[in-house]
């Protein structure tokens, strides 16, 4: 399973774009795995510094959790206001917080709030579903490479197939990073 | 197990109950690709299991023209109560009685559990299976390899 497309400029990255290990995640805002999961991913960041390059891609299952997308479209306003990663670890945690199915409005704006994000803008993006094209894309990338649920995570454009473990995905990223050696 | 039906074998035709008072013969769906999405049992406790990631995926199938159909050895009532709890938008097929009966004909029934197996077949507007695959045991497929299946034969199709 190789990610397609590659990794670009068009999407959310954290840490050095020169870094040798990229961990892409596929994931869905309101699933309670996704959520658990990013405390780890944060973890990974900070154990590998600058050898890891972090990307989120969204997967939103609409069906099964009706808030993902609005969600998915409120990260991505933020992101126009300079804020994605913050609106990405406050929606995780609220879901943590409160349980997932407490996100919606209400929660987007308590978010929005507190992380002092125009709440207009926000409500027009998300209302207008200016940046559904570039999520719906994010979606049939995962598709196309082999997301076959969530989280799916990549590294260096592999499908990890592990348990999203600090344990396992750092035993998995040692391992990518030896055989760039 | 025995063995799953290869690509170039014609799909045996068959009639399943897709809801209680609604049945659905394979056959009918003649002139534009099918996708049988057999999978073990309705219910699994993961979040976008199979089923729910190809409903997610239903837009992009219907694009290429395709129908999906779900397949597996429950019976309608437990499977009505899985496509309203997970939204679906396809139909699933109660291979039900006798039980397995379409998924051994395909060559993926697991006889010692009771179950189908995870396997998918893209079937053409013809009715010849064009691809086929059996998953691991646990191990979800994914939507990829029906998308290239389905575009490899629009792509032939359009070359002939």
């Amino acid at each position: 399973m190789t990610l397609r497309p590659a990794v670009s400029e068009h999407d959310h990255a954290a840490g050095r774009a020169d870094a040798p290990l990229t961990l892409v995640e596929y994931g869905d805002y309101q699933c309670p795995h996704c959520a658990a999961a990013d405390p780890v991913v944060r973890a990974v960041q900070s154990a590998f510094t600058d050898e890891l390059r972090f990307v989120f891609r969204n997967f939103p299952l609409t069906e099964m959790h009706p808030a993902a997308e609005p969600a998915a479209e409120f990260a991505e306003s933020a992101a126009l206001q300079g804020k994605f990663w913050e609106a990405h670890d406050a929606i995780f945690a609220w879901s943590r917080e409160n349980g997932p199915a407490s996100l919606g409005l209400e929660a987007f704006e308590s978010i929005a709030l507190g992380l002092d994000l125009d709440p207009r803008q926000i409500e027009r993006d998300v209302s207008s579903h200016r940046h559904l094209e570039r999520i719906k894309s994010d979606f049939n990338s995962g598709v196309r490479s082999g997301v076959n649920g969530t989280p799916t995570f990549f590294i260096n454009g592999q499908r990890f197939d592990g348990a999203p473990s600090v344990k396992d995905l750092s035993a998995a990223l040692k391992a990518a990073l030896s055989a760039r050696r | 197990m025995s063995r799953i039906l290869a690509p170039g074998s014609l799909a045996p035709d068959f009639t399943l109950a897709s809801a209680p008072d609604r049945k659905l013969t394979l056959s009918e769906f003649r002139g534009k690709p099918v996708i049988l999405a057999f999978y073990p049992a309705d219910f699994s406790p993961v979040c976008g299991d199979q089923m729910a990631l190809y409903n997610a995926t239903l837009d992009e199938f219907r694009k290429l023209g395709a129908q999906l159909l779900g397949i597996s050895v429950d019976g309608v009532w437990c499977h009505a109560a899985f496509a309203a709890a997970r939204h679906l938008k396809f139909p699933l097929l109660a291979d039900f009685e006798p039980k397995g009966s379409v998924a051994t004909r395909y060559g993926v029934y697991d006889a010692e559990e009771g179950i189908s197996g995870r396997a998918l077949f893209v079937i053409d507007a013809q009715g010849v299976v064009r691809w086929s695959y059996l998953s691991p045991a646990g191990v979800n497929p994914g939507a990829d390899g029906i998308l290239d299946a389905l575009e490899g034969m629009n792509q032939l199709g359009s070359k002939s």
